[in-house]
């Protein structure tokens, strides 16, 4: 049976309960609105500004040349010099830049002989800037001192040679991405509703008033959960190499080590959460506020390299976008641990910033 | 004394629920709060205990002051909530593990302990039961046995009973009696008259101030009014009851069936000729003896008044 009154009724009771939950009524505004706002910008298909390094051992008028060409194009930002070939490898390796020009000697006779000119190395374990430097080369770039005779599309003769995953399949530069989704979904869930569960079901007030410390609560809660984020990124890594055929070129006590950072940056942010909402509700809703970024502007669904200033400060402050750089380095670059810092630093800030705000939050022990 | 407390105020925003409350609780024994919801007694628990800050006033527990040295009391303090607050999806003796080490119990005493207070709160047959799955009573059983795991000097204990039935209600006083007489302090609040009569000091508060305080048997001899009943219609008793009420020399009428329980003040000297004359529609009276709920509700009375007005 269906009565308008009835139906009427239950309408404004869900109404006014919405209303007085405040958090709840701001997410009904601020998620379209800020998540519109945010992602339609930031989320950029148009790759420009790609780190790079450019190595020009021919050092002719020609090659500066070229270089300067490649530079205007705003594809590529050329902001290393290089030595040596070998110097742009590493620095593609540890992520420092994504892409590298690398002009030989040889460019004149190369030229003549209308052999590839010369050769844009690029990172393979993102395959958006493999496919962004590849409708580079197919630009007209004209041979210096030659006008472009677009009629004949007379181009420069460019190689493009990605570095890692050459055969460019999306599994491989899906899966370490969807490692750090995956984890931050299960994970920051786990310990967002640990803190305001006890709130709710009333044992806090119990725990509260024995001699247990804030901090013993702190770990005691992030403790099991890292062993369960451990054996869940065994078991992501087990079906990545058995089913997807990923290949795993980094040492395993480097991955371990970037992994284990990561689930507890990301457990820490799930305590801080929970030591500031007032329901398991809450906690769950602002857990989704802060996955959907982690997906959308960490770098794994829409290149990094695309978005504009504001996001990338933004993406820099989720662990999620250091982890996957740290995946892609390790795991699929063979980059060491220790060659980059960058990453590893950011994410132990953010455990250390984390863990100390929900430490203070919590360390009065009071309901008041 | 275990527990003082002097002029202990607390305000959540506009709203004072506790209200200059000065006590003076003395160890050994059973100490009630007797008060309505409402009135102040589970913000003023949670004062003693450490879990808000008073406004303004002074907390001394166990000889602490309360809230500087309130990790000093803990260690010291066992308290029940007014919800059951252990883990459902852990069993009897799992949730009693639980608080052993958290309470600090020597690993190699947790054992002993565990059985002692399963063979005390009877709970041998359900150590391997899910919390969860036990009825009201056995999770007070249960409840009460976690907060006394570390053997506390003082046990606090908010509104225990107030989600089981009257026979478990009264095999939990049980308990609390044991427990007394060996030795532990024990501060209890309820709105249960049966059961602040059983405890060996009370405070009555309202509205966040003490409005009587002493032994029951004491209270209800000094209640400063006499009682009588008086039988009638139940038609005519509503009419009755709103009469009496309006007088200011009642300070409590009550209907009890086909009874009325009229509380008249000292001041007049024969009660009964004087509700003769005053109310004539009154039949015959008869004298009773003063019971709790007649100091509560005299202790209350003026409350009443001013929301009526």
């Amino acid at each position: 049976m269906i009565r308008r009154e009835k139906i009427q009724a239950m309408v404004y009771k869900e109404l006014k309960q919405l209303r007085r939950d405040r958090l709840t009524a701001a997410m009904v505004f601020g998620i379209p609105v800020m998540q519109l706002l945010l992602f339609g910008f930031a989320i950029n298909y148009n790759v420009r500004n790609i780190p790079a390094a450019w190595c020009d051992m021919a050092e002719t008028e020609m090659s500066r040349s070229i270089i300067q060409d490649i530079g205007a194009t705003r594809v590529l930002d050329l902001k290393y010099r290089a030595s040596s070939v070998e110097e742009v490898q590493k620095l593609i390796r540890t992520g420092r830049v994504r892409a590298g020009v690398v002009i030989t000697h040889d460019l004149e006779e190369r030229l003549r002989d209308r052999r590839s000119a010369f050769q844009i190395l690029t990172d393979g374990s993102s395959s958006v800037v493999t496919g962004a430097v590849q409708s580079l080369a197919s630009l007209p770039l004209g041979i210096p001192g030659h006008t472009v005779d677009y009629k004949t599309q007379e181009r420069l003769p460019i190689q493009v040679l990605p570095l890692y995953n050459p055969e460019q399949r999306t599994a491989v530069d899906v899966i370490p991405g969807l490692i750090g989704v995956i984890l931050t979904m299960t994970l920051m869930l786990f310990t967002a509703i640990a803190l305001v569960r006890e709130r709710e079901h009333g044992s806090m007030e119990m725990l509260i008033t024995t001699p247990v410390s804030a901090m013993e609560i702190i770990c005691g809660k992030l403790l099991p959960y890292i062993g369960i984020g451990m054996f869940q990124t065994v078991l992501i890594f087990l079906l990545g190499v058995l089913v997807f055929r990923l290949p795993v070129n980094g040492r395993v006590i480097d991955i371990a080590a970037a992994v284990l950072m990561f689930i507890t940056s990301t457990l820490t942010l799930g305590l801080l959460i929970s030591s500031f909402v007032k329901t398991q509700f809450q906690a769950v809703q602002l857990s989704i506020f802060i996955l959907l970024p982690s997906i959308l502007l960490s770098g794994f669904v829409f290149p990094y390299e695309g978005m504009p200033t504001f996001a990338r400060a933004l993406s820099k402050v989720l662990p999620v976008t250091h982890f996957i750089e740290l995946m892609r380095g390790i795991v699929l670059r063979n980059a060491r641990i220790s060659e980059m810092p960058v990453q590893v630093f950011s994410l132990l800030i953010f455990i250390l910033f984390s863990t100390i705000l929900a430490w203070e939050r919590m360390k009065k022990k009071r309901l008041d | 004394m275990i527990i003082q407390t002097r002029n202990l105020t607390r305000d959540f925003d506009s709203l004072r629920a506790v209200d200059n409350l000065s006590l003076n609780i003395p160890e050994g024994e059973i100490y009630g709060f007797l008060g309505p919801n409402g009135s102040g007694k589970s913000t003023t628990i949670r004062m003693i205990c450490g879990l808000l800050t008073p406004t303004s006033g002074e907390v001394e527990a166990l000889g602490y002051t309360i809230p500087r040295e309130a990790e000093k009391l803990k260690a010291r303090l066992g308290y029940m909530t007014q919800k059951f607050s252990l883990y459902q999806e852990l069993t009897v003796e799992e949730n009693l593990q639980f608080l052993a080490a958290i309470q600090g119990v020597p690993r190699r005493e947790q054992k002993a302990r565990i059985t002692e207070l399963c063979g005390q709160f009877h709970l041998e047959k359900r150590r391997s039961q899910l919390a969860g799955t036990m009825s009201g009573g056995q999770k007070q059983r249960l409840a009460l046995a976690a907060a006394i795991v570390h053997k506390p000097d003082l046990l606090i204990l908010d509104e225990p009973t107030s989600a089981v039935d009257p026979e478990s209600r009264r095999e939990f006083w049980e308990y609390l009696f044991e427990l007394a007489g060996k030795g532990m302090s024990i501060l209890v609040s309820t709105h249960y008259m049966d059961e602040a009569e059983r405890c060996h000091r009370l405070a009555i508060i309202r509205k966040g101030s003490l409005s009587a305080e002493g032994e029951p048997l004491k209270l209800m001899e000094n209640l400063g009014a006499r009682v009588l009943l008086a039988e009638g219609r139940a038609e005519e008793m509503i009419h009755w009851r709103r009469q009496l009420s309006a007088d200011p020399l009642i300070p409590g009428c009550t209907q009890i069936g086909n009874r009325l329980r009229i509380m008249v003040a000292s001041e007049v000297e024969e009660p009964e000729a004087w509700l003769t004359r005053s109310f004539p529609f009154l039949g015959d009276l008869e004298r009773t003896r003063a019971n709790l709920e007649d100091v509560f509700v005299r202790a209350t009375h003026s409350e009443h008044m001013e929301e009526e007005q």
